[in-house]
């Protein structure tokens, strides 16, 4: 392989390993601007991954795969928001309970569709899209332009999510509800409201997160296929610094990380497989331990709203 | 009394909410409830050798690891890497026991549980150094290092650590002199289990009754009207805290090495480390507590195994049992601190069931503000 096909299937797999996480990111930075963190949204994600390969199974068509994977992962957060913001259970604990409650169901519902052993499932793939002249950039171009549908969705969220935030006046009262929720109540807006919203909406952007995993990497749903990435998502809203710009990019990061083994391996170094596996986490503290300080959360994150219900 | 009786009650209502949400949840999945059930039941406490060789066994690590969470949980610390820690004490508890293999078990036995131990702590370490110097919040922290510890256990029993025939991912056996005595001949029940019992009734002792168990209870319930009061050294608190939570979660994975394995293999622990929470939680953090908790989830852990083999439910419906007894935990609780029950049952002041049972100071589930565990 030539030193630029090298390159170009390195940030190739950047981005395919990256789009997932960025996606299920984008909508948690949404849900924490809220003042809920979702520790459930590794749940959403394995939700959205079997509702993918259901729904692509059922109607024979990845797009409404995709369709089907938001739903569940919604649902899920649901489950979520119907505890943490309605009941204002803590958010810590019933996120663990969401994700634990998440991996058991999707893994009951898998084995009694398909057995114990689990036949391996044929689905619907989500085909890369290669866009018309843009593929055609050297190195970039199939890198960033020859992917899965999702990857556009992602890319295009980034920018209107940081518009949506910072421009608007429902982003104004979602960080107003996320900062000072006592402040933003007595200027009228519905506190609870808002974060039972943002927190579904993340669930649903981490649906199709997992119903990528299902339809555009694995082409199949396996128990446990999430694998931790609902949790890394969360860890890379913080190094994105709950911009949903830099959360992409911190996403795109994270999977450049993921994909340094394959990279090295062209490369002809041969270094433990699972050494390469843990880098990525590695990476990922040491990014938080390097510029995060500096970086602030929304005030009222993880507190329960009204307090003395809490 | 009136909180002991509540609380009791809390716990009493999960479950028969948990195991009636469950019964439905069989019926409509095509099972017959009743069969799956008392094969669950008949699995983990059918026979005294079931209960003393499995649900005995299997409770071990989730004792300690439960410990381990409500320890760290009362301090307002949120530690949910518990899972890592174990595994960085299974990793360096068989590599001490594989490569002194030769010293007496008298001497061997607590070298292997010692460095567990440590090696608990030092994974704990690095997200107590990252929250206290550079303000990086524990939940992210011990999570990431979760997956690190995971990967590097599977890198060891692929490379520098696999056995000597080379064919499975997993160490050779520790020598005799590196596990744990059985407590009664004839079953699978090994000495761990009485050191998670005392353990816990130590834990107990210090967080109720010492001065150092009085600060972890105040920096739980406030960490900042513990600093404003200016008595309590929040920052040292938390520091110990944080170490112990990780010592005694490794502890279960050098255990779990020494008292039931003899080897390291990928996927050692099917995430004791996060089964933990529930127990913790479930115990209303109390130490003794744990114990009770710790039994049931390795009664329907041992269970599970039955279920799946007699009455064709996969085991993997008790994971969703165990969210649903947490969820259960949390509406009850909820609805019971709104509807006040403890007021007008006992004219008490109704404190919260998950609410620490030793006093005011103690945690409750949405107490210990996370002060700084997600914020960065």
């Amino acid at each position: 392989m030539g030193e630029l096909a090298a390159w170009t299937a390195f940030l190739e797999a950047s981005v395919r390993l990256g789009v997932p996480l960025g996606l299920a990111a984008m909508g948690e930075t949404i849900t924490e601007r809220s003042g809920v963190i979702n520790i459930g949204l590794e749940g959403s994600l394995i939700a959205g991954a079997l509702g993918g390969a259901l729904g692509g199974l059922a109607w024979g068509s990845a797009g409404l795969g995709v369709g089907a994977g938001a739903l569940a992962g919604l649902l899920a957060a649901l489950v979520f928001a119907a505890f943490a913001v309605g009941l204002n259970t803590d958010q810590i604990i019933t996120g663990t309970a969401v994700t634990l409650g998440g991996l058991g169901v999707t893994g009951a519902v898998y084995q009694a569709r398909f057995g114990a052993t689990g036949t391996a499932l044929t689905l619907p793939t989500l085909a890369p899209l290669p866009l018309p002249v843009l593929s055609d950039i050297p190195l970039v171009g199939p890198a960033l332009f020859a992917q899965a549908p999702t990857a556009y969705l992602a890319y295009l969220l980034a920018p209107l999510l940081g518009w949506f935030v910072y421009r608007t006046e429902w982003g104004l009262e979602l960080r107003a509800v996320g900062e000072e929720p006592d402040a933003a109540q007595a200027a009228g807006v519905r506190v609870r409201w808002v974060r039972f919203w943002a927190t579904l909406f993340g669930g649903a952007l981490a649906g199709i997160a997992g119903a990528h995993l299902a339809l555009a990497h694995a082409g199949t749903f396996a128990e446990n296929m999430s694998a931790g990435r609902g949790f890394i998502a969360i860890a890379v809203v913080v190094l994105g610094r709950w911009n949903p710009v830099l959360v992409l990019l911190a996403a795109l990061f994270f999977g450049a990380a993921s994909a340094l083994q394959f990279f090295l391996q062209t490369l002809g170094l041969d270094l433990p497989y699972q050494l390469f596996l843990a880098l990525p986490y590695l990476l990922t503290l040491a990014a938080l331990a390097g510029w995060v300080g500096r970086a602030r959360a929304p005030a009222a994150l993880a507190l329960p709203w009204p307090e003395d219900e809490g | 009394m009136a909180d002991r009786l509540a609380s009791l009650g809390t716990a009493v209502l999960a479950l028969l909410l948990t195991a009636l949400v469950t019964a439905g949840a069989l019926l409509v999945g095509g099972y017959d409830p009743v069969v799956g059930l008392s094969a669950l039941v008949g699995g983990a406490v059918g026979s005294p050798d079931v209960f003393l060789s499995i649900t005995l066994v299997r409770s071990v690590p989730l004792i300690l690891t439960g410990l381990a969470v409500a320890v760290a949980f009362r301090a307002g610390v949120w530690n949910i890497g518990a899972e890592g820690q174990l595994y960085a004490g299974a990793v360096a508890a068989v590599w001490v026991g594989l490569h002194l293999p030769d010293l007496p078990a008298l001497i061997l036995v607590p070298l292997v549980l010692g460095v567990s131990v440590a090696a608990g702590a030092l994974w704990a370490w690095v997200p107590t150094l990252m929250k206290l110097r550079l303000g990086v919040g524990e939940v992210i922290t011990t999570l990431l290092m979760n997956f690190v510890a995971i990967h590097m256990a599977a890198w060891v029993v692929h490379g520098p650590m696999q056995e000597a025939r080379g064919v499975f991912p997993q160490t050779d056996p520790v020598s005799e002199t590196a596990r744990l005595p059985t407590m009664i001949s004839g079953t699978r029940l090994h000495l761990g289990f009485l050191l998670a019992l005392l353990l816990a009734a130590a834990l107990w002792v210090v967080v109720r009754f010492t001065r150092a168990g009085f600060a972890v209870r105040a920096v739980g319930a406030s960490a900042e009207a513990a600093r404003i009061s200016g008595r309590v050294p929040v920052e040292r608190v938390v520091f110990w805290v944080f170490l112990v939570s990780g010592a005694v979660a490794g502890l279960a994975g050098g255990v779990e090495i020494s008292g039931v394995t003899y080897a390291l293999y990928e996927g050692l622990s099917p995430g004791w480390g996060y089964t933990a929470i529930a127990v913790a939680l479930l115990a209303g953090l109390n130490p003794l507590g744990v114990v009770l908790t710790g039994l049931f989830f390795g009664a329907l852990q041992g269970g599970a195994g039955a279920m799946q083999r007699n009455a064709g439910i996969p085991a993997v419906w008790v994971n969703a049992v165990e969210a649903l007894v947490i969820l259960s935990v949390l509406a009850v609780d909820q609805l019971r601190r709104r509807v006040d029950w403890g007021q007008l049952l006992e004219g008490g002041d109704g404190g919260s069931a998950v609410e620490a049972q030793e006093g005011s100071a103690g945690a409750r589930t949405e107490g210990p503000a996370p002060q700084g565990a997600v914020r960065g």
